[in-house]
C-alpha cells in the first residue's frame, strides 16, 4: 500500500508538468525537424539538375561554387528541344505511355470489378495472386522477358514496352481499384440491377463515375512507373530511333567518356516535367485514390 | 396489380445456417404487408428473395402468378428501398429517379413526367438539381422512394427505410409512407425490427422468429389475440407480462392461482378454454395496461392485487410502474393523479378478461 502511494507520489508532478500542449508542441518540432532532414535530401539532386542545366559547359567545369548560377545561360534546354533525337525520344515516350495507361485502366477495372463485386470460384485467391505478381522486381523478370520479346520479334521495337509494361502497371492499378470497388457500398449495384441495369452498364453507369478518385489515381500511378522505367527500354531498344526518354538520355547524349552535364541536365528536367505537372494537378485525388479502400474498407 | 406468394420458401448458407425455414404466405393485391421481427429471424432474407437478389434454396416464389425462381431483379418487375438508401452519389436527384428508366429507354417526356408526379407525391420538386451529399437524411429516403415509385412497379420492396432517421423524422416518414400507399397503391413488403412500425403502417403483420412465421394477421389481431408467447411478447410497449401460475378445479369452478396466497377465480367464459390445463405449470400472460390501480367501481373479472411498487416511471400521459407478483417482476400502467411511489404499496387491479394462458411446454397461447 505504502509502495503505491509512494509511486503515484513521484509521478504527480512530472505528470503535471507534461501537459497536453506541451506534448502537442514536442511532436510538432519533432514532424517539421523530420520534414525538413527528408525535404532536403529530396530537392538536393532535383536542384542540383536545374543549377546545372542553367550552365554553360565552361562554368559547370570552372570549379567554382556547384550550388549557384553566376551566369544565366538557356542554351542547353533550346538545344535539347531542338534536338531531334531527343524528340524523338520524347514522341515514342509519349506514345507508349498513353497506350500502356489505356490498356491497364482497361484491364484493371474490369479485372478488379470482376474481383471485388462477382464472387466465383478462387476469387480471393486471384486477388492476392494479382498483388503477388507485383512484388517480383524487374530485374528479377528481364532475362527471361528478353526470350519471349525475341520470340515474338519485337526486340528493339519501342512497341514491345507496350506489352512489357503492364506487367508493371495492371497489377497494382488492379489492386487500388479492387479497394476502391470494394468501398463501394453493396446496396448501389444492388439498387442498380433491380433499376434494370447489366454488369456492363452498372460497372460504365456506377462503378466508374463512383470510383473516379481511385481511376484517376491508378492513371497516375500506371503514368509515372511507365514513364521513368529505366531497366526495361534499356535491356530491349538499341537504337536511337526506337528509344525512350529514360535510356535515350542516357545512352546518346553521352558520347564516349565526354559527359556533356548541361546537356544531360535539360534533358532530364524536360523529361520529369510531365510526371511533375501531373502530380500538381491531381495530387489530391491521388491520395484520395490511395487511402480509400483502406478505411472505408 | 400484383399478388406476391410464397410457397415453402427456405434459405440456407453453405448448408448448415438455416435463415428462412419453408414458409408460405400469400400477399393480395395492393396490400400492404410489413415482416417484423429481431435480428436475424429471416425478415430481410425473405425480402431480398422475392426482390431476386438472393437466391431461392427451397420452394417457390410467384409474382403476379408468375414464378419468379430464376428471374434475375430487373425482370422482376419490382422496385426496392434500401435502408442506407442507396442513391446514386454522382447522379442529380432527378437522374437517380429516372435511372431505371432511362435503362428501360422510356421515352425523353415520359421520364419527365413521371419524375415530376413522383417529385409531387414526395415533395421534393425543388430538390431535382441536386446531388445527394446536398440532401439530409429524410430528402435521401424520399429521394428513394421516388425512385421506386416512378418505376410503376409491381411491388414495393422496403428494407428497413427508416432505421437510419432520428426519432422525430422516422415518425414523420412513417405517416408518409402510408400517405404513399394509400395514393399509388401498389402491393408493398415492408421489413422493420420495430414493432411500432408494423403496426401502424401494415394492412396484416407477419411476425417472424427464427426463420418462421410465428403469426399472419391485422395488426389488432396480433395485438389482442397473439397466438405464440413470441408474438404475445414482441407486439406491444412496454411487453405483456408473463407471470408463472397454475389453472386449479374442476368443471365451472377454476380458479387462476399465482402464489400460495394469491387466487382468482376465472372469468366463465375462459373456463371451457383453459379447462383441459388444469394442475399444470401455465403462464399467465397479462398486458401492462391490464395492470392498473384500483378503480372505485368494481368490473367483473377484474381483481385486487395490491403491490409494493419497486420503480415508477413517470411518462406524462401515464406512469408506468414495476413490481413483483411472487417473485416475478411486472409492468403496469397506473394513471398520472395516482400517487404512485418507488417503495409503497399501491392497490392495483388486474383485468382477467384480457388475460391469455400460455403453455410453457408448447409456448403456444391457449
Amino acid at each position: 500500500m505504502s509502495g503505491a502511494a509512494a509511486t503515484a507520489g513521484t509521478f504527480a508532478p512530472r505528470r503535471r508538468r507534461s501537459s497536453i500542449k506541451n506534448e502537442r508542441r514536442w511532436a510538432l518540432w519533432g514532424s517539421y525537424i523530420a520534414l525538413v532532414v527528408f525535404a532536403i535530401g529530396f530537392l538536393i539532386p532535383p536542384y542540383f539538375e536545374l543549377i546545372t542545366s542553367l550552365k554553360t559547359s565552361q562554368e559547370i567545369g570552372s570549379g567554382k561554387s556547384p550550388w549557384f548560377v553566376h551566369h544565366l545561360y538557356l542554351g542547353n534546354f533550346i538545344e535539347i528541344i531542338r534536338n531531334p533525337q531527343f524528340q524523338t525520344f520524347f514522341l515514342n515516350t509519349v506514345k507508349v505511355t498513353i497506350l500502356v495507361v489505356i490498356v491497364t485502366l482497361v484491364i484493371a477495372i474490369l479485372a478488379a470489378y470482376s474481383l471485388a463485386r462477382m464472387r466465383f470460384f478462387g476469387s480471393t485467391a486471384f486477388a492476392t495472386g494479382v498483388f503477388l505478381t507485383y512484388l517480383v522486381p524487374e530485374s528479377l523478370l528481364f532475362i527471361p522477358l528478353f526470350k519471349v520479346l525475341s520470340f515474338l520479334h519485337l526486340i528493339n521495337s519501342t512497341w514491345c514496352l507496350a506489352l512489357i509494361w503492364p506487367t508493371l502497371s495492371v497489377p497494382f492499378c488492379t489492386w487500388i481499384m479492387i479497394g476502391y470497388f470494394s468501398s463501394i457500398p453493396k446496396e448501389l449495384d444492388e439498387a442498380a440491377m433491380i433499376d434494370g441495369a447489366s454488369h456492363l452498364q452498372m460497372l460504365w453507369k456506377i462503378f466508374i463515375p463512383v470510383a473516379m478518385p481511385g481511376i484517376i489515381a491508378a492513371t497516375i500511378f500506371a503514368f509515372t512507373v511507365c514513364w521513368g522505367d529505366f531497366l526495361y527500354p534499356l535491356a530491349y531498344l538499341f537504337t536511337a530511333k526506337q528509344m525512350v526518354l529514360t535510356s535515350g538520355i542516357v545512352s546518346n547524349l553521352i558520347h564516349g567518356d565526354v559527359l556533356d552535364w548541361g546537356h544531360i541536365m535539360a534533358a532530364n528536367i524536360l523529361a520529369s516535367l510531365p510526371p511533375v505537372l501531373i502530380y500538381a494537378f491531381l495530387m489530391d485525388y491521388y491520395i484520395a485514390g490511395l487511402t480509400a479502400g483502406a478505411t472505408k474498407g | 396489380m400484383a399478388q406476391v406468394t410464397l410457397r415453402r420458401v427456405s434459405k440456407s448458407y453453405d448448408q448448415h445456417v438455416q435463415a428462412v425455414k419453408g414458409i408460405d404466405l400469400e400477399i393480395a393485391d395492393e396490400e400492404f404487408v410489413v415482416l417484423v421481427g429481431p435480428s436475424g429471424c429471416g425478415k430481410t432474407t425473405t425480402l431480398r428473395m422475392i426482390a431476386g437478389l438472393e437466391e431461392i434454396t427451397g420452394g417457390e416464389i410467384t409474382i403476379a402468378g408468375e414464378v419468379v425462381n430464376d428471374v434475375p431483379p430487373r425482370d422482376r418487375d419490382i422496385a426496392m428501398v434500401f435502408q442506407n438508401y442507396a442513391l446514386y452519389p454522382h447522379m442529380t436527384v432527378f437522374d437517380n429517379m429516372a435511372f431505371g428508366l432511362k435503362l428501360r429507354k422510356f421515352a425523353k417526356d415520359e421520364i419527365r413526367r413521371r419524375v415530376d408526379e413522383a417529385a409531387r407525391i414526395l415533395d421534393i420538386g425543388e430538390l431535382l438539381a441536386r446531388k445527394p451529399k446536398a440532401l439530409s437524411g429524410g430528402q435521401r429516403q424520399r429521394v428513394a422512394m421516388g425512385r421506386a415509385i416512378v418505376r410503376h412497379p409491381k411491388v414495393f420492396l422496403f428494407d428497413e427505410p427508416l432505421s437510419n432517421l432520428d426519432a422525430k423524422l422516422r415518425v414523420q416518414m412513417r405517416t408518409e409512407i402510408k400517405k404513399v400507399h394509400q395514393t399509388v397503391r401498389t402491393t408493398t413488403v415492408y421489413v422493420t425490427h420495430d414493432q411500432v412500425e408494423a403496426m401502424t403502417l401494415a394492412d396484416r403483420v407477419v411476425v417472424m422468429n427464427r426463420g418462421v412465421i410465428e403469426q399472419v394477421g391485422p395488426p389488432q389481431e396480433l395485438y389482442h389475440s397473439p397466438a405464440t408467447r413470441f408474438v404475445a411478447g414482441f407486439i406491444g410497449s412496454p411487453a405483456m407480462n408473463f407471470i408463472p401460475c397454475r389453472i386449479q378445479g374442476r368443471g365451472n369452478e377454476l380458479t387462476l392461482r399465482l402464489a400460495d396466497n394469491l387466487s382468482f377465480p376465472l372469468p366463465p367464459d375462459r373456463t371451457q378454454r383453459y379447462g383441459a390445463n388444469t394442475d399444470r405449470e401455465m403462464l399467465l400472460g397479462l398486458r401492462p395496461e391490464h395492470l392498473t390501480e384500483l378503480k372505485d367501481q368494481a368490473k367483473p373479472n377484474v381483481v385486487r392485487l395490491d403491490s409494493r411498487l419497486d420503480v415508477t416511471e413517470p411518462m406524462g400521459m401515464e406512469i408506468l410502474v414495476h413490481f413483483r407478483i411472487n417473485g416475478t417482476a411486472v409492468c403496469g400502467r397506473v394513471d398520472p393523479s395516482v400517487r404512485a411511489m418507488a417503495g409503497e404499496i399501491l392497490p392495483m387491479s388486474a383485468d382477467l378478461n384480457h388475460m391469455h394462458l400460455i403453455d410453457p411446454e408448447t409456448d403456444r397461447v391457449i
